[in-house]
């Protein structure tokens, strides 16, 4: 069995099945690819493909709404689409997690990225969400569990923000 | 050219067509299919909204693919409905049977003054639906359709999408409950999932 770290998109996988997280909407990241991959091959786990991510944030209340565990995979990028969205959760008292791959910080190639990627944390804070931003691959499965459990457990909104330096910024073929 | 003005009185339509609910969950987009619904006869198993322009979809989505045995209606209107027209899409692709909605149709922004919407030109909701996935669309227009239309959203299978033109009109203020928790709190209640 591999080390914590050493593939995070597993811990974070074993921490969705372990909380019995049945449903993953997302609008799909480079970043997020493995664990999307793993999450597409598990049967138990139903893959949601979105147009844009502030349906997720519907979907996933719905779901808890009707006794279902569920959460959204995005870009930073998609943040800033869910921002109205997030006031749903909140006013229901319905929990709202969130996995969110950075973009716009680390080393970033493409200036079009880094207005949203820096906007991320201060918007979500702002729309009530807890962020949990993590730098290093090995707390990125331990730092999801909690912010799962603060989320089911306390009926609140939480992201973990999994930074750049963890994923590699994209070179579109620069070396 | 000006079509002909939209006939169907929602108030009297709505509550006609709840009669046939049976055990049907029903998931209310913002504004007044929220009213129509509360004053036909409140219920625990409808879900209401105050907000979230654009989710009553993806909300009765998220409870359709929890509770597969029940099944679920989402009511709306058209400017809510055309802000989450690509939610059609994700319920096309995701092919829930026990999924319907319905789209009460005035062509106007009501609530905030009548303002002209999208589906006063060329947009044609059901035809979007029709092509994204959805199993079967139905378009109604005249007010004694709820039996027809009560076989189609809560017995065809899904998903199914069906609009109503409905006219605009004046209607006594029916406000239910606004505390999300509480509505929240009291629909999954009645799914058994919370003690009372």
């Amino acid at each position: 069995m591999p080390s914590p770290g050493s593939n995070w998109p597993l811990d974070v996988f074993r921490a969705i099945q372990a909380r019995n997280i049945t449903l993953v909407c997302t609008v799909p990241d480079g970043g997020l690819t493995n664990l999307l991959d793993l999450i597409d091959a598990d049967d138990k786990i139903r893959l949601v493909t979105l147009s844009t991510e502030e349906e997720g944030i519907g979907i996933a209340a719905g779901c808890w709404l009707g006794g279902r565990r569920a959460m959204i995979a995005m870009q930073s990028s998609g943040v800033g689409n869910c921002i109205n969205a997030l006031g749903l959760p909140l006013a229901y008292c319905a929990p709202c997690l969130m996995l969110v791959t950075m973009r716009g910080q680390w080393g970033e190639f493409n200036p079009w990225q880094v207005p949203m990627g820096q906007a991320a944390k201060p918007a979500l804070e702002a729309m009530g969400v807890r962020c949990f931003p993590v730098e290093r691959p090995e707390e990125v499965g331990e730092t999801f569990a909690a912010a799962a459990d603060l989320a089911f457990n306390s009926r609140t909104s939480a992201a973990v923000l999994v930074s750049q330096r963890i994923i590699g910024a994209k070179g579109f073929g620069q070396k | 050219m000006t079509a002909a003005p939209n006939k169907i009185a929602r108030r009297a339509f709505i509550a006609e067509l709840l009669r046939h609910r049976g055990e049907a969950l029903v998931v209310t987009g913002l504004g007044s299919a929220t009213w129509d619904c509360f004053a036909a006869g409140d219920s625990p198993e409808y879900l209401y909204s105050w907000g979230g322009m654009g989710l009553a979809v993806p909300t009765a989505l998220g409870v359709a693919l929890a509770q597969p045995g029940r099944r679920v209606l989402a009511i709306t209107g058209d400017g809510e409905m055309m802000m989450g027209l690509g939610s059609l899409a994700v319920v096309g692709d995701q092919a829930p049977k026990n999924l319907a909605v319905l789209v009460l149709d005035n062509e106007t922004f009501g609530e905030t003054g009548r303002q002209r919407g999208l589906t006063a030109g060329r947009a044609d909701i059901a035809a979007v639906a029709k092509s994204v996935g959805f199993n079967d669309v139905m378009t109604v227009t005249e007010q004694d359709t709820t039996a027809a239309l009560g076989r189609f959203v809560f017995a065809h299978p899904g998903p199914v999408l069906a609009v109503a033109k409905i006219a605009i009109t004046e209607d006594p203020w029916a406000l239910p409950e606004k505390d999300g928790a509480t509505l929240a709190h009291r629909f999954r209640t009645a799914l058994g999932l919370e003690k009372a």
